[in-house]
């Protein structure tokens, strides 16, 4: 049956296949590579608090509105380690790897954006 | 009342262009629309394209919008037998009776599939002009699936959701389009290898 339907595809078939293939494989590669990001900026209370490098480990304690939120960096990811929030969502969200990826602690108004060499936009509004 | 039977309808066809009452004994004027041959005939291939719409609304799918699109296979037939024009004709009359028999005519899911024919259409005239000795039905049919998606990402996009997260997506509705396209063009081969060649009208591609 595979012999059968492969006599039906003409030269060009075979040429407008390729094409369609290789088609799909840019759009894939060009629409799914996340940039990676190599540094992360920690907000409290509207301002930028501190922008930390990814390349070094280490923790940063972020005063907020409620209490201390506790940022971590290890191995080129960034993370919300504790929060004082009620519902943990920054906590859950966990690492963060890819330029663009937010992680918003809205009670205590702290958040980590993480950004590659160059920022996709310029501001977000929700 | 317009018990308009085939035995009429076939007059219909000879007595082109002449309004014919239904019965003497009526008073109210019936509407008559004459019909011909072709007309019959667009409307015989469009009612397969419909069942194989049907049909194919039974299969389940991963994600909302990734179908075969098997009635597909017919326009592809008609666009190699009888042109163009045939095709556009069953491909949208498939699309609005589709809707009908579905019951979303003019809702979103009416425009994407109004949007993805009309591209896939637009695809059509352009790819029936490449030499029919080097591409086949196979090559029209992987055009005409990306431009059937390209048609529905544009609609998504610019109308229901207009966030640029929908990019993601993009790349698996393409797979599905050239997988999809690939078997389409096959099965539409396939058949027209197997059926007589009609005599009104010559095959256009001999495979």
């Amino acid at each position: 049956m595979l012999a059968s339907a492969i006599q039906h595809i003409k030269p060009g078939d075979w040429l407008t296949l390729l094409l369609g293939s290789l088609f799909v494989a840019m759009l894939a590669s060009s629409l799914w590579s996340g940039d990676l990001a190599d540094k992360a900026i920690i907000r409290s209370g509207g301002k930028i608090f501190r922008e930390a490098p990814l390349s070094r480990d280490q923790q940063i304690d972020v005063p907020g509105r409620l209490g201390i939120s506790v940022v971590s960096i290890k191995q080129h990811k960034a993370r919300i380690a504790s929060d004082p929030s009620p519902r943990q969502y920054c906590v859950r969200q966990g690492w963060l790897q890819q330029a663009g990826e937010i992680a918003l602690c809205l009670p205590n108004q702290v958040s980590i954006e993480l950004v590659g060499s160059r920022k996709k936009y310029d501001s977000l509004n929700y | 009342m317009t018990a308009s039977t085939t035995d009429d309808q076939d007059q219909g066809e000879r007595e082109k262009g002449k309004r014919t009452s239904s019965g003497p004994d009526l008073p109210c004027t019936s509407i008559r629309l004459d019909t011909t041959a072709e007309d019959h005939h667009i409307a015989r291939m469009a009612a397969v394209a419909l069942g194989l719409t049907i049909l194919e609304s039974a299969i389940p799918s991963p994600l909302p919008g990734v179908k075969p699109g098997l009635a597909n296979i017919v326009t592809l037939i008609v666009l190699a037998r009888y042109g163009w024009r045939t095709a556009a004709w069953v491909s949208l009359l498939r699309v609005v009776a589709g809707s009908l028999l579905f019951g979303n005519f003019l809702a979103p899911g009416f425009f994407l599939s109004l949007s993805g024919a009309v591209l896939s259409l637009l695809a059509l005239a352009c790819a029936q002009h490449l030499p029919t000795r080097w591409f086949g039905p196979v090559s029209h049919s992987i055009y005409a699936a990306f431009a059937h998606i390209t048609g529905q990402m544009l609609v998504v996009y610019l109308w229901l959701i207009p966030h640029a997260g929908i990019a993601y997506l993009i790349p698996i509705f393409a797979t599905a389009a050239l997988v999809f396209g690939t078997v389409n063009g096959l099965v539409a081969a396939r058949f027209m290898d197997n059926a007589e060649i009609p005599d009104n009208k010559p095959i256009e591609n001999p495979t």
